[in-house]
C-alpha cells in the first residue's frame, strides 16, 4: 500500500516535470512576445534593455533553468502585461473562479441529484422521461450559446439580472468574494447557472444510473420484504450505495468546471482565471500562461492522485499498483 | 430515451462499452440493423435532422438567398434589420441581418457548411491517428503499450478545453492551430477504445490462424484486426464530429481561431456578441439554434448507434 502510493507520488512528480518542460519549451521556442510587447517606437538601445530587463537575450536552456529555480520558490518571472508576479496575477483571481465553480457545483447537485433520483426510481412516468429528454440538450447546448441566450434573456429583455462583472464583494479571508453581499450574487446567479448546466445532467444521469442498478440488489428488496417505509429505503438504503460513485465524479468534475469556466467567465466579464489565460494568450503574456498552465497541471495531477487514494479507502477491492 | 445510457461519450473517455463483435458480422444483411436503428423515435428524429442538415450544407450556394462573401451583394443600408424585413430591393431577410448587412440565413448555410467540413475532418483525422496508435499499442504490447496507456491516461485526466487550450497557447492563435488542437484533444478516445477492443479480438482464433499463416504484421493488422475493431470505434467517431463542432465553435467564439474568409458558426455567434445588449438577439440567436439542430442530431443517432451496434443489446 505505502510503496504503491510512493510510486504513483513519484508517477505523478514526473509528469509534473515533464510538462514543466513541454510547456515551457514550447511556449517559448514560438512566437515572440519581444515584437508585441515592446513599444516598436523604441529605438535599438531601449529595446535592447527592454529585452535584457525580461532575460529574453539569454539561451533557452538558461532561461528553462532559472524558470525551474523560480518554479520551486513559487516565481514565474513577472507578467509582462501587469509588471507584478504572474503566480500574483492568477492567485489573485482565484478566489472569482473558485467561487463561479463551487456554486456552479452546487447547482449542479442541488438540481441533478434529486431529479436523477427521481427519474431512477420512477422510469416509466412521463415526467421521467422529459427529465431525461432534458439532460441530452444539456449536454448538447453549446455553453457559451446558452450563456449569450441567458445574458439576452434575463439581462437584456427581462432585465431582472446583472450579465458583467463580479459586483460588490466583501472581504473575508483575505480574499473578495461576491456571494456575501445581494448585489454580488445577483451577479454570481447566471454565470453559474450557465456553467452548471453540463455538469447538472452529467449528475443527473449518472444519479439515475446508481439508482437503478441499486434497486435491483437484494438489500434494497430485503428491506422492501421488511416493510420499511419507502422514504427510509430511498434514503438510508438507496441514496448512501450511491454516494460513493457520484462523490467521486463531483471530485473529478470539479477541476473540469474550474477549466471550463474559461467559457462562461469571458461571456459574462467575471473577472477570474479563466478570462485571464484568454486574455494572456491573445497577448501573448508568457509568464501568466505558463503560470496558468503548470497550476492546472498541478491541480489536476494531484486531484487524480487524491481520487486514486480515495477509491483505495473506500472500496478495498481497488489496487493501486493494478496495470492500467 | 433508452436506459443506462449517457448519449456524450463520458468526460473521462471511457470507451462506451468495448464490444467483441463477430467476424461474421461482416457478411450479415444491413438491413435488420437498419430496422433497429430506426425503431426508437429519438434517432428517427436524430437522423432526420441530421439529413436536413447535411442537405442544408451540401446545397448552400443554391438554397441560400444570398452569397454572404460577396461583397457586391451586400447592402451596408440592409445592416442589423430585425427578421422578416425587406431588403432594398425586395428580397426578403427571413432571419434578419448582420452588422455588414449579410442574410443570416445565408451566412447559417454557409457556415453550417464550414462547421461540419471542420468537424469530420477533425473526428476523422484524430480517429486515424487514436485508431493506429490503439491498435499498435494491442498488437505490440510490452512497453510500447504501457507507454502509450499512460499518455492516453494522462492525456484523458485533463479536460479537453484545457488541452485545446494549452496548445494554443503554445503554439498561438489561428485557424491551423485550432484545428491541431481540437485533434491533440480528442485522438485519445479513439485510440483507448481501439485498444480495448483490440485486446479482446487479438486473443480471438482468426489471429492466430492469420499469425500462422505467416502474414506480415501490418496486414493482420490492416485487414483483419481492423475491420472487427470497428463498430465501437465509429460511434466514438459520431459522437466525436458533435464534440469537434462544439469544441471549434466554442474556441472561435472565444477568438481563438483567427478570422477566415468563410467563419464557422461558432464566428457568427461571436459576431453577434457585440450587438445583443442592444437587445439586437437575431445575429446570435439563429445560429446557435442551427448549432444546437445539429449537435443534437448527431448525438441522437450516435446514441442509437451504439445500442444497436453492441451485440450485448442485439437480441
Amino acid at each position: 500500500m505505502i510503496t504503491s502510493l510512493i510510486r504513483r507520488a513519484i508517477q505523478a512528480g514526473f509528469v509534473i516535470f515533464a510538462m514543466t518542460l513541454i510547456v515551457f519549451i514550447g511556449v517559448n521556442v514560438i512566437g515572440n512576445p519581444v515584437d508585441i510587447l515592446i513599444n516598436p517606437d523604441l529605438n535599438q538601445a531601449e529595446r535592447l534593455r527592454v529585452v535584457e530587463s525580461l532575460g529574453l537575450d539569454r539561451p533557452l536552456w538558461q532561461q528553462y533553468l532559472s524558470f525551474l529555480h523560480g518554479l520551486t520558490q513559487g516565481d514565474f518571472g513577472d507578467s509582462f502585461v501587469y509588471s507584478k508576479p504572474a503566480l500574483d496575477v492568477i492567485v489573485e483571481r482565484l478566489p472569482a473562479t473558485l467561487e463561479l465553480a463551487l456554486c456552479a457545483m452546487l447547482i449542479a447537485i442541488v438540481v441533478g441529484l434529486p431529479l436523477g433520483l427521481y427519474a431512477g426510481l420512477y422510469p416509466n412516468r412521463v415526467s421521467s422521461k422529459v427529465i431525461m429528454t432534458g439532460s441530452i440538450l444539456g449536454f448538447s447546448l453549446p455553453t457559451f450559446w446558452v450563456g449569450l441566450m441567458f445574458i439576452l434573456l434575463f439581462a437584456v429583455q427581462l432585465g431582472w439580472l446583472p450579465s458583467n462583472g463580479r459586483g460588490e464583494t466583501e472581504l473575508l479571508f483575505g480574499a473578495r468574494w461576491s456571494f456575501l453581499t445581494a448585489d454580488g450574487l445577483a451577479h454570481l446567479f447566471l454565470p453559474a447557472l450557465n456553467l452548471a448546466l453540463f455538469k447538472t445532467s452529467l449528475i443527473l444521469r449518472l444519479t439515475r444510473a446508481g439508482v437503478q442498478e441499486v434497486v435491483m440488489q437484494d438489500y434494497v428488496k430485503f428491506a422492501r420484504a421488511k416493510g420499511l417505509r419507502e422514504n427510509r429505503i430511498i434514503f438510508v438504503h438507496i441514496l448512501k450505495n450511491l454516494m460513493i460513485p457520484v462523490v467521486t465524479i463531483i471530485g473529478l468534475e470539479f477541476g473540469s468546471l474550474i477549466a471550463f469556466s474559461v467559457v462562461t467567465e469571458s461571456i459574462f466579464g467575471w473577472p477570474g482565471m479563466g478570462k485571464l489565460i484568454i486574455d494572456s494568450i491573445n497577448l501573448l503574456d508568457r509568464p501568466v500562461i505558463v503560470a496558468y498552465l503548470m497550476m492546472m497541471v498541478v491541480l489536476f495531477v494531484s486531484l487524480n492522485f487524491i481520487i486514486d487514494i480515495c477509491y483505495t479507502l473506500l472500496d478495498p477491492r481497488v489496487r493501486l499498483d493494478g496495470k492500467g | 430515451m433508452d436506459s443506462n445510457s449517457v448519449p456524450v461519450a463520458d468526460p473521462h473517455g471511457n470507451p462506451p462499452t468495448p464490444t467483441g463483435s463477430t467476424g461474421a458480422s461482416a457478411s450479415r444483411s444491413i438491413w435488420p440493423a437498419l430496422l433497429r436503428f430506426f425503431s426508437a423515435p429519438a434517432a428517427v428524429v436524430g437522423a432526420l435532422g441530421l439529413l436536413i442538415v447535411l442537405f442544408v450544407a451540401i446545397f448552400a450556394p443554391w438554397l441560400s438567398p444570398q452569397n454572404p462573401f460577396d461583397l457586391m451583394q451586400l447592402d451596408i443600408l440592409d445592416s442589423r434589420l430585425p427578421p422578416g424585413s425587406e431588403s432594398f430591393s425586395g428580397v426578403p431577410y427571413i432571419l434578419g441581418t448582420d452588422g455588414q448587412g449579410r442574410d443570416i440565413l445565408s451566412g447559417i448555410m454557409y457556415g453550417l457548411r464550414t462547421s461540419l467540413i471542420v468537424g469530420l475532418a477533425l473526428a476523422i483525422a484524430a480517429a486515424l491517428i487514436g485508431t493506429t496508435l490503439g491498435l499498435m499499442a494491442a498488437y505490440v504490447g510490452g512497453r510500447t503499450e504501457g507507454f502509450m496507456m499512460r499518455l492516453v491516461d494522462l492525456q484523458l485526466s485533463f479536460p479537453t478545453i484545457l488541452m485545446a487550450l494549452m496548445v494554443l497557447a503554445i503554439l498561438g492563435n489561428g485557424v491551423t492551430n485550432v484545428v491541431l488542437a481540437i485533434i491533440v484533444a480528442e485522438w485519445a478516445t479513439y485510440a483507448r477504445t481501439a485498444r480495448g477492443t483490440a485486446l479482446v479480438e487479438r486473443e480471438k482464433e482468426y489471429i492466430e490462424a492469420a499469425r500462422c499463416l505467416r502474414i506480415p504484421g501490418h496486414r493482420v493488422l490492416l485487414r483483419h484486426l481492423l475491420p472487427n475493431c470497428l463498430a465501437p470505434i465509429i460511434v466514438i467517431a459520431t459522437m466525436q464530429v458533435a464534440r469537434a463542432i462544439g469544441l471549434e465553435a466554442t474556441l472561435s467564439f472565444l477568438g481563438l481561431g483567427a478570422s477566415v474568409t468563410q467563419p464557422s458558426l461558432g464566428m457568427l455567434i461571436a459576431n453577434g456578441y457585440q450587438y445583443l445588449l442592444s437587445g439586437l438577439y437575431w445575429i446570435s440567436f439563429y445560429p446557435g439554434i442551427a448549432l444546437l439542430i445539429t449537435i443534437v442530431s448527431i448525438n441522437l443517432v450516435g446514441d442509437r448507434l451504439r445500442d444497436v451496434l453492441n451485440p450485448r443489446n442485439a437480441r
